[in-house]
């Protein structure tokens, strides 16, 4: 077991090396290059000079890398030439890190609810009107680009029947406390019960825009593992045991039938992320989604490189757990 | 469809009132002009103690009476008539719940493949104790300790340490041990072993039966054993029901059908058996074709184009099931129009050249 | 009943026949004989043999509805983007409907020659939208094959040579594939200063290379093993040869699957880059990505003017999606139970 672990960080470590190499072929492809891209517009002559010579343009590629890994080590990426001009990269990065966090989880939870289950009902009823429904559903669900869903959803539920906030992650009229910038905590770490339940209602319609994708995957990936397992020897004995059709459904059925749903989950983390982008700025919910949005319509490339980055980062040490959890739920890969 | 069902015969080595009756079993897969039947009107009896034989090649129907006497089959797609009395109840006509509840605790089953009968993912322990805590309210404490002990009978050594272990981590023999275990862990009163060794290295084979042996002879088990290999049935079973395409071909006590098989496709069975005693070099005799899916018994004898002693009758009259008075012992059942009039054997432990008289015409 | 007894009977009487003359020795040798037989059988009509895999996919698909209803709804959009300029009411880049834009009214109502209204620059929606699907059949087209040669060329490496280039070049799919696939295009495209319908196709085939080189690699690879390849290397056919003509045409069914899938990606990805204004910036040719990228502006105060082009994506997309579904399904061995 442990050495497995060691063995998929050394992978995870491997990966991240040949993504800062990525990223930094990516920084220097930029149009006009690093320094106009860096500086703007705005960018003088003299400035760029400057900043050519303190960025070691002049030196060598290999050195290039190495400084530039450096200055990535030390959270130096830079000063925002997009929407947050003047702030540093790293701090768009940090205050609104943990508003997509929350969205995303929100979202995955949300898929989670509803996929397994009404994956396992549509297989154990394969064929019927409810499996053949429910495969149309999730199919059409694959069909429609996120960011249509979020204005459809927006339109129908905030601005027509005003059920819920159309914008933001909280009605600027509440005055709320802010410890972990995580709003729905924040509000039940300091009982600000009002705050915790509006954050909570921001949540809702992106959260749905959001779970659209890894609910359809997720629903198809449980039915088919579910047909596959159900066909399986060991569920048969398990039926000539005589336990529990509960018994049978959980310790035999999902516990088998979940081992490929969870690999999915953790590459459904990278379409999260993406689809992030697109529904924060429907919603103008202010996490690292919309920031890239802005970010890729501005070309704020400081902003852009330390989101790329923390995003593929999150990604990586995602597939990490994820690939841990599946160690611990299938004991054949430990070995 | 008139068969003149069997009347029950009063065989075996076991005494006193059957404890299971299996009546007129048809299992029926498809619907209209596609369905074919892979059990067709079996009857026999199991009495407590005794040890009947299910023997014929795959798709003979074996497999599918045990799963139907279980309740096993899939809940779409087939058709069960007939009767199956455990115990004074007819099994199919008991509720889901009510059938789930003998299963594993009165009845209980062991399967072919150790290795994919076992859940890859539940430790050992926990697949053994499950089934007590099911049956016996046992929680998980008690239930673990008793599946030591279940362990440790079937000869499984370290039980402690490969309870907390996954069915890949043991070797095959010990897989079928563990199931073994599962499915005597309530002491059942029938036990259905459906080819319980044939996944397993030869040398595995004979430890196997050997402990189903053991097992079944020490808490008066009764034990239906299904398979293909003659050889097993020779070490272990009482009577023996030879099926071919869905129905019985030929009833005996173990002794008698070896001494005096009367079907031509038991006696092809028979010689197909390796013998040490045997001059090397000599081909085995399996029996020629295989068993084709959709056989029909329908104005004919199924086995009849597979068969060295056909006459003119078995293209043109279907069989019956009935009293063999030719045969040895007591109580024979056979559906042939012409058997053998010699074992085969016999022909092969003389090693004579020529045809005696009789032979297979 | 009785004529399939017969039948039945009679084939399986000549098999025992056969079978009870044949000798121990005489088995051996047949044995032997086949081995060789089917080797040189399934190197010599290994196309044949590929032929009858599609036609068996074929009978099942041709009674598979979701298949029909994916291949009607494919076949109508291929043909409204062949002859879309011929159906459209008016030219798409004419201002008809200009009058009628003011700040106060963007958006033109529908009304008599304009029966789902104009755009804020006073085009004509629906001549636009019969034209986009020109363009929209372009980009996901050449998306998927840009993707396709990228993967054919890494995919045959690694399948192909095996050793060092094989885990070379898996290492790099697997990064590839390590990276979130719509932010690497976002990514990609963010690249060029001036955003155009080339860029977004070159940012969307990138992303699907490491997929299409795992996929043909790992069918390559399977069939290196497999008996008319051995067979072809014993006759002593090119290595390049044997890549061309035997491996890669048996890999072709998966691959068709995939771009199937690919196609409908694409699509939906298009307008997701023009939606973040990655997309092409000339809107003088309709695009549906684009045209529904632009519409975001108007989406709360005129909805149709994205739902338009979206249902037409929608369509679409699902159209190729369940064409590519219902062919996985029976191309693949295991459902053919």
């Amino acid at each position: 077991m442990l050495r497995f672990i060691v063995r998929r960080m050394l992978q995870a470590v491997l990966a991240l090396f040949v993504l800062s190499v990525l990223l930094f072929a990516w920084l220097r492809s930029l149009p006009g290059g690093v320094v106009s891209a860096l500086l703007g517009e705005r960018g003088t002559p003299e400035s760029a000079a400057a900043l050519r010579a303190a960025l070691g343009l002049d030196q060598p590629l290999p050195v290039q890398y190495w400084r530039f890994l450096q200055r990535a080590l030390e959270g130096d990426f830079g000063i925002s030439n997009g929407v947050y001009r003047g702030q540093p990269a790293l701090d768009v990065f940090t205050q609104r890190f943990p508003a997509t966090i929350e969205l995303s989880i929100f979202a995955m939870v949300l898929a989670l609810t509803f996929a397994i289950p009404l994956g396992y009902l549509a297989a154990r009823r394969r064929g019927g009107v409810f499996d053949t429904g429910s495969i149309v559903f999730s199919l059409v669900g694959v069909a429609v680009p996120v960011f249509f869903l979020a204005y459809v959803l927006k339109y129908i539920f905030a601005v027509q029947l005003g059920w819920l906030p159309p914008s933001g992650r909280q009605d600027v009229t509440i005055n709320a406390t802010h410890i972990t910038n995580f709003y729905v905590l924040d509000g039940l770490i300091t009982r600000e019960w009002d705050a915790a339940w509006d954050a909570f209602k921001h949540l809702i319609l992106p959260g749905i825009a959001l779970s659209s994708i890894p609910f359809a995957i997720i629903f198809r990936i449980t039915r088919a593992a579910v047909i596959d397992v159900m066909d399986e020897d060991y569920v048969r004995t398990a039926r000539a045991k005589g336990l529990r059709q509960q018994t049978i459904r959980v310790r035999h059925i999902m516990r088998n039938a979940l081992i490929p749903v969870v690999t999915i989950i953790g590459l459904q983390i990278g379409a999260l992320l993406a689809g992030a982008v697109l529904t924060e700025k429907v919603f103008a919910f202010t996490g690292i989604g919309q920031a890239l949005a802005l970010g890729f319509e501005l070309r704020d490339y400081p902003v852009l490189q330390v989101l790329i980055m923390m995003a593929a980062l999150i990604y990586i040490i995602v597939n990490l757990i994820v690939d841990v959890t599946y160690a611990i739920i299938d004991p054949r890969v430990r070995t | 469809m008139t068969r003149t069902a069997t009347t029950s015969t009063t065989t075996g080595s076991g005494s006193g009132e059957p404890l299971l009756s299996v009546r007129d079993l048809s299992v029926t897969f498809g619907r209209g002009r596609r369905a074919f039947a892979a059990v067709d009107q079996v009857s026999f009896d199991v009495r407590p103690g005794q040890t009947v034989g299910l023997v014929g090649e795959s798709g003979c129907g074996k497999s599918v009476t045990s799963l139907a006497i279980m309740g096993l089959l899939p809940a779409r797609g087939n058709t069960v008539t007939g009767e199956v009395m455990f115990d004074g109840q007819d099994l199919l006509r008991l509720s889901q719940e009510q059938l789930r509840e003998r299963r594993g605790s009165e009845l209980a089953m062991i399967f072919q493949d150790p290795l994919s009968s076992l859940n890859p993912v539940v430790p050992l322990g926990v697949q053994v104790a499950e089934v007590l805590q099911a049956h016996k309210g046992m929680k998980s404490g008690p239930a673990s300790r008793k599946a030591t002990e279940l362990l440790n009978k079937v000869g499984i050594p370290d039980p402690t340490r490969r309870l907390k272990e996954y069915p890949h981590q043991l070797s095959g023999g010990m897989r079928q041990r563990a199931l073994i275990a599962m499915a005597l862990a309530c002491e059942p009163r029938l036990l259905i072993a459906d080819e319980p060794t044939t996944a397993l290295d030869v040398t595995i084979q004979a430890q196997i039966l050997a402990l189903l042996r053991e097992l079944v002879t020490e808490s008066g088990t009764a034990l239906i054993m299904i398979t293909h290999d003659l050889g097993v049935v020779a070490g272990l079973c009482d009577q023996v029901n030879v099926l071919y395409g869905g129905k019985v071909v030929e009833r005996a006590e173990r002794h008698d059908l070896f001494s005096r098989p009367r079907h031509p496709y038991t006696g092809g069975l028979l010689a197909s058996i390796p013998r040490l005693t045997e001059e090397r070099g000599r081909r085995l005799n399996p029996v020629p074709g295989s068993v084709a899916d959709n056989i029909p018994w329908e104005g004919g004898c199924a086995f009849a184009p597979r068969c060295a002693s056909e006459v003119e009758a078995c293209r043109s009259t279907t069989p019956e099931l009935e009293p063999d008075r030719d045969g040895l012992g007591p109580d024979r059942l056979l559906r042939c129009h012409h058997p053998l009039e010699e074992n085969p054997l016999d022909d092969i432990r003389t090693h004579q050249p020529e045809d005696t008289e009789g032979g297979p015409a | 009943m009785t004529d399939t007894h017969d039948t039945s009977s009679t084939t399986t009487g000549d098999d025992t026949g056969h079978g009870r003359r044949r000798s121990a020795l005489a088995a051996l040798g047949d044995r032997k004989k086949e081995r060789i037989d089917s080797l040189a059988e399934a190197g010599s009509l290994s196309s044949a043999e590929g032929v009858s895999l599609w036609q068996s996919a074929w009978r099942r698909l041709r009674r598979d509805p979701v298949f029909l209803v994916g291949l009607g709804i494919v076949t109508v959009f291929v043909l409204i983007a062949a002859i879309a300029p011929w159906l459209a009411p008016h030219d798409p880049a004419a201002r008809l409907l200009i009058g009628q834009v003011s700040p106060a009214t963007p958006i033109p109502p529908a009304q008599e020659g304009f029966p789902l209204g104009g755009d804020n620059a006073g085009r004509d929606t629906l001549s636009r939208l019969l034209v986009g699907s020109r363009q929209t059949l372009i980009v996901g087209v050449m998306a998927t094959l840009g993707g396709l040669a990228g993967g054919m060329v890494l995919g045959t490496i690694a399948g192909g040579i095996g050793g060092w280039a094989d885990s070379l070049v898996m290492r790099i799919v697997d990064v590839m594939l390590s990276i979130p696939s719509l932010l690497m295009a976002f990514s990609i495209a963010a690249l060029f200063a001036r955003p155009s319908q080339w860029t977004v196709i070159a940012a969307i085939a990138i992303i699907q290379v490491p997929i299409f080189a795992r996929l043909l690699r790992g069918s390559m690879i399977s069939q290196r093993h497999s008996d008319h390849v051995l067979a072809a290397r014993a006759l002593g056919v090119r290595p390049a040869a044997i890549v061309f003509r035997h491996m890669l045409p048996n890999s072709l069914g998966p691959v068709i699957v995939q771009g199937t899938l690919v196609l409908a990606v694409s699509i939906i990805d298009a307008a997701a880059l023009s939606f973040l204004g990655l997309g092409s910036q000339d809107d003088s040719v309709p695009e549906w990505g684009q045209m529904l990228g632009r519409a975001q502006v108007f989406f709360n105060s005129y909805p149709h003017v994205a739902v338009y082009p979206a249902l037409c994506i929608i369509v679409v997309a699902l159209g190729f999606t369940l064409m590519g579904e219902s062919l996985r399904e029976a191309l693949d061995p295991k459902s053919r139970r």
